[in-house]
């Protein structure tokens, strides 16, 4: 017992004892510098070098296709430096251009090809590397790139605007008829949203897996949606808190119908991000079928969006203007992404911008859920459970309409 | 003797009259393949070496051209990266030089009247530069791919010392005549010959022809693949009229060791080398080409000349040609003698009419001046 304590005096008495904790914890960070220095330059050649060959991996990060060009953005995705040696389109060798050969680890570099390729034609590009290995690269259908030029611009608008802001403010003209409605159908138009969210979160997270896992891409695949997802659930997640702390502080601020609405409005905005995303890359790879089936086919499936966004404001009157405002919010990020997705079309950021469009959505679920409750405190009553599973019907039946 | 020095005599001035001189190579291969302990074996004489060292430099200069080919839009046909070429020097041997480097080997008349001739053949792993930038990890015989071309007359008995100095397993297989205990193959006379081991196969030539040989360990195709083939030609007792002869092995790379076709394809070691370095050739003169298909893992390859015919010889076999044509198939270890005169001065191109190896480099030009 008393050398116990002894010692526990000891070093209360000590040095380390009184200094402050930032001049600890920076003698810890300083110590642990120096031990990860010291490795480096030690440790290494303790350990003996891998015993197989090198691991070569290039991923193509985007294509672009000029008459007569092929230029492609590679980034070394391996543990190991790669150096290309040669290349070759469809079986025959071509002249290239690349400002180095060598690409370190997690480096990038673009390589531009001479080849006469053929509108519509598929191509497979393999790269030779110094130790004689093939990295392949297919294109399943050649399409000149479009020019990011005002036209270009001019077009992804239209397009965002199409399938973005008009169906989701044409869904928000029900919002009149819906004041009609009683309490109780009040509640099972919430959970009708509740259906249409939970098979927008389902179907950008399938998508956004799928494109993760084609990326083969140096910063992740899978974890990008999850990360996209958690990271928006959580800031948005923080920003309810603000907004219901502000709305405390100043009454006037506005309602609590009037923040769900909000809060609605930017996780399908998050969303419709994700699906211009995929509109816009579909238009830059040629894929994309333009035309009235596509608009009219996301009218009728982005409608329902508006009516999940007015849902909460049936027992309040906004303004148009601030009815008009959500439907930007909710609508015109499918203009951004559309821009983006045409103009980058790389696959982990598409990844992790549907999975910020996910975690959005199942913030916004988890808001709506209290809404549902009966007067038992039930959120899945019969009519409740009906109006969910015709919610996400409603959304795949739509959805069926539209095929990027 | 005086048999050997007639023998090479002659080859010389039909070295000469084609326009190249064979020593460079020899002289290079002779600075390149480890071989000390022959020096000691041969008593210093060396007659590969006979030529000056250095003389390979002049043709040097002219290896590093642009290709005919890239103009920047990939419509004039296919090409290695513009600009580049592979380090002939590093290599140890250009395919210039091996299309008319014959190896006669050291010939000396036995008592009984007939002609020994020798050869020392070196297995060695080496790692060559096979298009620019990009390196193969081959195994060969006497450091260059193809292994040199072993030449002599038909009835002549034939000495080949062959030391395995790779890393692996060897043997050297002809094809042509001879008893089972010569043929080179595992479990058979003197079985695998094992890194660090050599032996002697001793055998006459027979028949005449045009032939090949290759090692024929197991797995065969990777031996084979990885660089192990070499033209063998038994010269007709009465000889072939005089021509340009030079010597056309087709084969290709499988950079990755998938066993599933090449990524690339060539005569004579580098792909589009004959781009770059066309084949001069005299117009009217007769030209000789033996032509030969070691190509693994793809059933079949082709020869295709442009602007001309030639008389083509299945095998060297008959001294009567069997076709006059522009095109000739053959399958693997398939060979065969193409006689032919160029009636018009200028660049004619030839390449396998299987057009997709043509693409991926088995295409070059005749010059013909």
């Amino acid at each position: 017992m008393e050398a116990r304590s002894e010692t526990r005096d000891g070093f209360g008495d000590s040095l380390l004892g009184r200094l402050p904790g930032w001049a600890l914890a920076a003698g810890a960070l300083a110590l642990i510098a120096a031990a990860l220095v010291a490795l480096a330059l030690a440790g290494g050649d303790a350990l003996p070098e891998r015993s197989g060959p090198p691991v070569e991996e290039l991923a193509v990060e985007r294509t672009v296709l000029e008459p007569n060009r092929i230029e492609l953005s590679l980034r070394n995705t391996g543990p190991d430096a790669v150096e290309i040696g040669q290349a070759f389109v469809n079986d025959a060798y071509v002249d290239f251009e690349t400002s180095a050969n060598r690409i370190g680890r997690l480096g990038s570099e673009t390589i531009a090809l001479a080849y006469p390729w053929q509108e519509g034609q598929p191509y497979v590009v393999s790269l030779v590397t110094s130790t004689g290995v093939v990295i392949e690269h297919e294109i399943a259908a050649a399409v000149e790139t479009p020019a990011a030029d005002g036209d270009f611009f001019g077009l992804m608008a239209l397009l965002g605007t199409y399938v973005g802001i008009i169906p989701v403010v044409l869904g928000m003209l029900l919002l009149p008829a819906m004041r009609r409605f009683s309490h109780r159908w009040v509640r099972v138009l919430l959970a009708l949203t509740v259906g249409l969210l939970g098979f927008l979160a389902l179907d950008g997270a399938l998508e956004g897996l799928e494109l993760a896992n084609g990326s083969g891409g140096a910063f992740g695949g899978a974890e990008l949606v999850f990360l996209g997802a958690g990271l928006a659930f959580l800031a948005l997640t923080g920003l309810d808190r603000y907004l219901e702390a502000r709305r405390g502080r100043a009454a006037a601020a506005g309602s609590r119908g009037f923040q769900l609405a909000l809060m609605v409005a930017i996780g399908i905005g998050l969303h419709n991000l994700g699906e211009g995303l995929a509109i816009g890359s579909a238009y830059a790879v040629g894929e994309l079928a333009l035309g009235a089936f596509l608009v009219i086919g996301f009218a009728i499936h982005n409608t329902t969006e508006g009516i999940a966004i007015v849902a909460p404001l049936t027992r309040e009157r906004p303004a148009p203007a601030r009815l008009l405002g959500l439907g930007m919010i909710a609508g015109a990020p499918a203009i951004a992404g559309a821009l983006v997705g045409a103009s980058i079309d790389n696959a982990e950021l598409s990844a992790f911008l549907l999975g910020i469009g996910v975690g959005a959505i199942v913030q916004v679920i988890v808001q709506i859920a209290p809404a549902l409750r009966d007067s038992a405190g039930r959120v899945l009553d019969a009519a409740n459970a009906a109006a969910i599973a015709a919610g996400a019907l409603a959304l795949y039946l739509t959805g069926l309409l539209v095929t990027i | 003797m005086a048999d050997r020095k007639d023998d090479r005599g002659i080859s010389r001035r039909k070295l000469l009259a084609g326009g190249m001189v064979a020593a460079p190579t020899l002289a290079l291969l002779h600075e390149t393949v480890p071989h000390q302990g022959l020096h000691r074996a041969l008593g210093g004489d060396h007659p590969t070496a006979a030529s000056a060292a250095g003389s390979h430099a002049g043709s040097h200069a002219t290896a590093d051209g642009v290709p005919l080919h890239a103009n920047g839009v990939g419509t004039a046909g296919p090409t290695f990266r513009a600009g580049e070429s592979v380090d002939h020097r590093a290599n140890g041997f250009n395919p210039t030089e091996i299309l008319r480097d014959f190896d006669y080997g050291r010939a000396r008349r036995l008592a009984s009247g007939r002609v020994l001739r020798e050869w020392e053949i070196v297995g060695a792993d080496k790692e060559l530069e096979v298009a620019p930038g990009v390196s193969f990890p081959a195994w060969t015989y006497n450091g260059r791919v193809p292994g040199p071309t072993l030449r002599c007359r038909e009835g002549d008995l034939l000495r080949i010392r062959f030391t395995n100095g790779s890393q692996h397993p060897h043997t050297m297989h002809f094809h042509g005549l001879h008893p089972a205990a010569m043929d080179g193959i595992p479990d058979v006379g003197a079985g695998i010959i094992e890194p660090g081991k050599s032996t002697v196969y001793e055998f006459e030539a027979e028949p005449f022809g045009l032939h090949l040989y290759h090692c024929h360990v197991a797995p065969l195709a990777e031996h084979i693949a990885r660089g192990m083939y070499g033209t063998f030609i038994v010269d007709p007792k009465r000889g072939r009229p005089e021509a340009d002869e030079m010597v056309m092995v087709q084969h290709g790379y499988n950079t990755t060791f998938d066993a599933e076709g090449n990524q690339l394809y060539a005569v004579n070691g580098i792909p589009f080398h004959y781009m770059n370095e066309p084949v001069q050739v005299r117009r009217a003169e007769p030209v000789r080409i033996y032509l030969v298909n070691v190509l693994e893992y793809d059933p079949i390859n082709s020869f295709h000349i442009h602007g001309n015919f030639f008389h083509y010889y299945p095998t060297g076999t008959s001294l009567e040609p069997s076709d006059f044509t522009d095109t000739v198939i053959q399958g693997q270890a398939q060979r065969g003698i193409c006689e032919l005169r160029f009636p018009h001065a200028g660049p004619f191109m030839f390449h396998a009419h299987k057009t997709e190896f043509a693409e991926l480099g088995w295409m070059g030009f005749f010059e013909v001046g």
